[in-house]
């Protein structure tokens, strides 16, 4: 990134997050608004029909105090929610349920890695709120005739976690995002897909002048939908400022949304027009006493977070730093690698790795595997991995059985037994094979006898092709040269 | 009509012995609904076929001796802020108009649960803001006792409805006067319970921190009744009150011999009617017969009490009127050329004026830069309120005075003047705000208008509040007079 050194950038970053719960913030309604068709999971608490009042959802505020343990916040003894009041017809009460100034948790930190080097990122806050539903409107926005509304995601618990202003650079900006994402998985709160808006993330961005301490004018990103967008988006948006101010311009305090197709931020709202939400205490709900020990209960609950088992991967698997972060950062692929390790019969830490970081990662990418899951079952690939140390199948034969096992689902034991793969090592058939070649192949064979070395690989491979892949090579490479003579050395 | 003119204990008495049945009782009131609310107004819609069928329900469960309450079969009307699964509601709003609630209030589950007959949606000033029953959207309700004079508000409707033996008990709701007020008014029992007492659930609400449902009826045994019926704890509703609910009756009639009676001395305020004064003050003496210590206590901060109740109650309504935006439900206007003019027609068509003008007060008090000046200082106010009675109840069990200082005026005499119609309230909203509970019971007649007496109590000590009422009315006879209207139609 060509940030002129004169500039350093300023990031802090707005997630939102929902709350796998099964019922709503303040209802009993159901929070599958992916599925459901319209409006099927609504009620009059989050229809807002006159006379409803709202209910804390107990295991909502335990899965905040969880996270903001796992982000190190203080819980305070006191809480409350507040009304945040806009209109808008995805908001059905005409005012959201939040927390203003007595949020559930503050004072954080998340600590992190890029390119090796350790940072730690300030956790301003870490509240509940309430999510509010979807508009589908006829065509364009502004020129839609009209708007549906379905009220499904309205009322679905929703945390907020707002970073401080420690972030700078994009990717910093990334590896923080990711670490978060990654802990929020572990703590069983979400499961971290961008895509359908159950991980959402705002980024506050300015420069100042390197050595600078006060801020520059802050810009707010919004509509970044993927992580790689939320790179991007920073990105850009740095250099944009850079370029303003490079070209005698200034900056206005603004938001601007992403546009991921032409790769550009773009200005929303000016500051003039910023609402006033005119917050004050949600008089529908008395203020929560967080009781210590209902904080230490909550905190007996908190799994093995993405640091600690990073850490335990380098030392029990002996597995490098860099693999280790790569596997841990997402819950569901770190799972798997345990179950790989640990499925029945076993399989190397190390290769266990590989294969999820290489072939695996290849035909589904992990970040994927949070939503579509695994392409295979731990246990298939420990025993495709166990066929291979075995010397039962090759190691490129191992490739193309993962293949198979992935489309057809089906273990790759089965796989070597149906179609007659298991590799040949016994001397009389490899031998036969062997002959069969030379005696086809004169001219090759004399090449290798006359001092061509490049003519043994051939010959290896026209056994393979002869074998259908199951001769084991080295013995063929070995009994070539028994029969040819030890040709040239090696070249 | 006169037989079944009585209150609920009377009544549920008969029902048990089948002298009456719940129908007969049921269609006796329907038809002096019909006598007669051509007059008053009462009603905003009558749920004649409901009742019938709650009355035949109520006849099952007499004639089999099954699950007899209090209420069994009683008639009751409903004030229209309050949900009813099935029947319109309009909260007196036209804003509302077309809105059929899927759902029922809690205190009307329980009512319906014990048997209630629900006769009808009694009229009630918009959105239940106003102290007249002159800012209902559809029309004003007029005083049984004198047609030419206002109910009281906000729940002009329900008190009318009792006072015209067009219901034997009503359900209102009280934010800062509005059911003891218009009992006062017309002449009969009105009880704002402590906050969190009964359940919001299902009360289209006005300002969420101070509403309270409660009951009108025509005597202090029957305020005991419906309020028995509807405490409690309810899971739907995070503000109302866990604490168990006490037997009414148990301490009812043991009247206030040692009790000590606050009559504070701020309450005689200016402005107060003569008439009123003179019949507070012989109650007072009335109870000092009765062997109670009469005190005189001040509660200096009540003149703060009004001005800051017109932040607090409005700054609340202009969030809790946010939900009226014509999308979901209710009236839409249906031109606006984009979604600003659209809400915009939606909301100037839908409100009257008394709710416009309190939703930007309260929209102004919360505003940013004016919050703490007025929303925050107004909740400090508050405070100060709630430590003016903890401390008057230090000294007395109960506080005594006028429920309003004046008698039911002429329709239309103070809808041009908001602040003087505010002070209506003068009397009863420091109540609302200090978390504590009231009573209004008829104390004398002013050129034939009722007079109310106000009995106030700690927060859930609704039995003492009820005890000291009931000491008064049994030693009196104002409870047992009837407007004019309902002996002429009778």
């Amino acid at each position: 990134m060509a940030i002129a050194t004169r500039y350093q950038a300023v990031i802090g970053l707005e997630v939102h997050a929902q709350i796998l719960t099964h019922s709503k913030m303040f209802c009993g309604c159901s929070t599958d608004y992916l599925t459901a068709p319209p409006n099927a999971n609504t009620c009059p608490v989050c229809l807002a029909l006159p006379g409803s009042l709202p209910v804390i959802n107990r295991k909502a505020v335990e899965a905040t105090i969880r996270t903001a343990l796992a982000l190190n916040c203080e819980i305070p003894e006191f809480t409350k929610f507040d009304r945040k009041n806009y209109f808008y017809p995805d908001l059905p009460k005409g005012y959201q349920i939040s927390q203003y100034d007595l949020p559930l948790s503050r004072n954080g930190r998340l600590e992190f890695e890029v390119n090796g080097e350790p940072r730690r990122c300030g956790i301003t806050r870490v509240h509940l709120e309430e999510d509010t539903g979807k508009l589908l409107h006829a065509g364009e926005i502004h020129r839609a005739q009209s708007s549906l509304v379905n009220l499904n995601r309205a009322g679905v618990p929703l945390m907020e976690i707002v970073g401080e202003p420690d972030l700078r650079s994009a990717d910093e900006a990334r590896e923080y995002f990711t670490r978060l994402r990654a802990i929020l998985q572990y703590a069983g709160i979400n499961n971290g897909d961008m895509e359908s808006g159950q991980l959402r993330c705002d980024a506050n961005v300015s420069i100042r002048p390197e050595g600078s301490t006060t801020y520059g004018t802050k810009v707010e990103i919004k509509n970044m939908n993927s992580f790689r967008s939320v790179h991007r988006a920073i990105e850009f948006e740095i250099e944009r400022q850079v370029q303003v101010l490079e070209s005698g311009g200034a900056l206005v305090q603004e938001t601007r949304g992403w546009n991921d197709p032409k790769g550009v931020t773009v200005s929303q709202r000016s500051k003039e027009y910023a609402h006033d939400y005119r917050y004050f205490p949600e008089p529908d709900l008395p203020p929560l006493v967080v009781t210590r020990g209902w904080v230490e209960e909550i905190r007996r609950t908190l799994p093995e977070l993405p640091a600690a088992r990073r850490a335990r991967f380098v030392s029990q698997f002996e597995l490098s730093i860099y693999d280790a972060t790569l596997l841990t950062s997402s819950k569901t692929v770190a799972d798997f690698f345990e179950q790989a390790v640990r499925a029945d019969g076993g399989a190397p830490p190390k290769a266990v790795a590989n294969w999820i970081l290489g072939d695996l990662s290849r035909i589904r990418g992990t970040e994927a595997w949070d939503t579509a899951g695994a392409p295979l079952s731990p246990a298939h690939l420990a025993q495709l991995i166990r066929l291979i140390d075995s010397g039962t199948i090759s190691g490129k034969m191992g490739k193309d059985l993962l293949g198979q096992a992935v489309a057809s689902g089906k273990a790759p034991q089965d796989l070597v037994a149906e179609q007659g793969l298991s590799q040949v090592t016994g001397e009389d058939q490899l031998g036969a094979w062997v002959d069969q070649v030379i005696a086809e192949n004169a001219k090759s064979s004399q090449d290798f006898k006359g001092g061509k070395p490049q003519a043994l690989g051939f010959l290896v491979g026209q056994v393979m092709k002869l074998s259908k892949g199951r001769a084991n090579p080295e013995r063929v490479n070995a009994l070539l040269r028994e029969r040819l003579g030890p040709g040239p050395p090696n070249g | 009509m006169t037989q079944f003119w009585r209150p609920i204990h009377e009544l549920h008495q008969m029902l048990v012995d089948r002298e009456i049945s719940a129908v007969e009782l049921t269609d006796a009131i329907l038809a002096q609904v019909d006598a007669v609310d051509e007059k008053t107004r009462a009603y905003l819609l009558v749920t004649r076929d409901l009742a019938h069928r709650q009355a035949r329900a109520a006849d099952e469960r007499l004639r089999a001796k099954r699950d007899l309450r209090p209420l069994t079969g009683i008639p009751m009307a409903i004030k229209d802020v309050l949900c009813i699964d099935g029947v319109a509601a309009t909260a007196g709003s036209r804003i509302l108009e077309g809105f059929v609630p899927p759902y029922s209030a809690t205190v009307v589950e329980r009512l319906a649960a014990d048997g209630a007959v629900f006769l009808g949606k009694t009229n009630c000033d918009e959105f239940a803001m106003g102290s007249s029953n002159e800012n209902s959207g559809y029309w004003p309700v007029h005083n049984p006792w004198q047609l030419d004079r206002v109910p009281g508000g906000s729940s002009g409707g329900s008190a009318a409805a009792v006072a015209a033996g067009e219901a034997v008990a009503a359900l209102g709701s009280d934010t800062g006067g509005s059911i003891r007020q218009p009992a006062a008014l017309t002449g009969i029992v009105g009880v704002k319970p402590t906050y969190g007492r009964v359940s919001r659930y299902g009360l289209i609400a006005f300002a969420s921190s101070l509403d309270q449902v409660g009951p009108m009826t025509l005597d202090v045994r029957d305020a005991a009744t419906v309020l028995q019926a509807i405490a409690g704890h309810d899971p739907r509703d995070s503000t109302s009150s866990p604490r168990p609910v006490p037997d009414y009756f148990e301490h009812l009639a043991e009247g206030v011999k040692g009790l000590r009676l606050g009559v504070p001395k701020e309450y005689f305020v200016d402005g107060m009617e003569p008439e009123v004064e003179a019949a507070i003050r012989a109650a007072i003496r009335l109870y000092e017969r009765q062997g109670a210590h009469i005190e005189e206590v001040s509660l200096p901060n009540s003149r703060y009490a009004l001005p800051a109740y017109y932040i607090i109650a409005p700054a609340e309504a202009s969030s809790n009127l946010a939900r009226y935006d014509g999308i979901r439900y209710g009236r839409q206007a249906g031109r606006g050329r984009n979604l600003i003019e659209e809400y915009q027609a939606t909301r100037q068509d839908g409100f009257g004026n008394e709710v416009k003008r309190r939703i930007m007060l309260g929209t102004y008090a919360l505003s940013s830069g004016y919050y703490d000046a007025y929303y925050l200082k107004a909740q400090k106010v508050r405070t100060l309120v709630v430590e003016d009675f903890a401390r008057a109840f230090k000294k007395v069990d109960v506080l005594i005075s006028a429920t309003s200082p004046t008698v039911a005026f002429p329709l239309g005499a103070k809808t041009q003047d908001p602040l003087a119609m505010y002070l209506n309230d003068v009397l009863t909203l420091p109540g609302n705000l200090g978390n504590v509970c009231g009573i209004s019971i008829p104390c004398g007649l002013a050129n034939g208008l009722p007079i109310g007496l106000q009995v106030i109590a700690p927060g859930f000590r609704e039995d003492l509040m009820l005890r000291v009422a009931y000491a008064f009315e049994a030693a009196t006879e104002f409870h047992r007079r009837r407007a004019p209207l309902v002996s002429v139609g009778a």
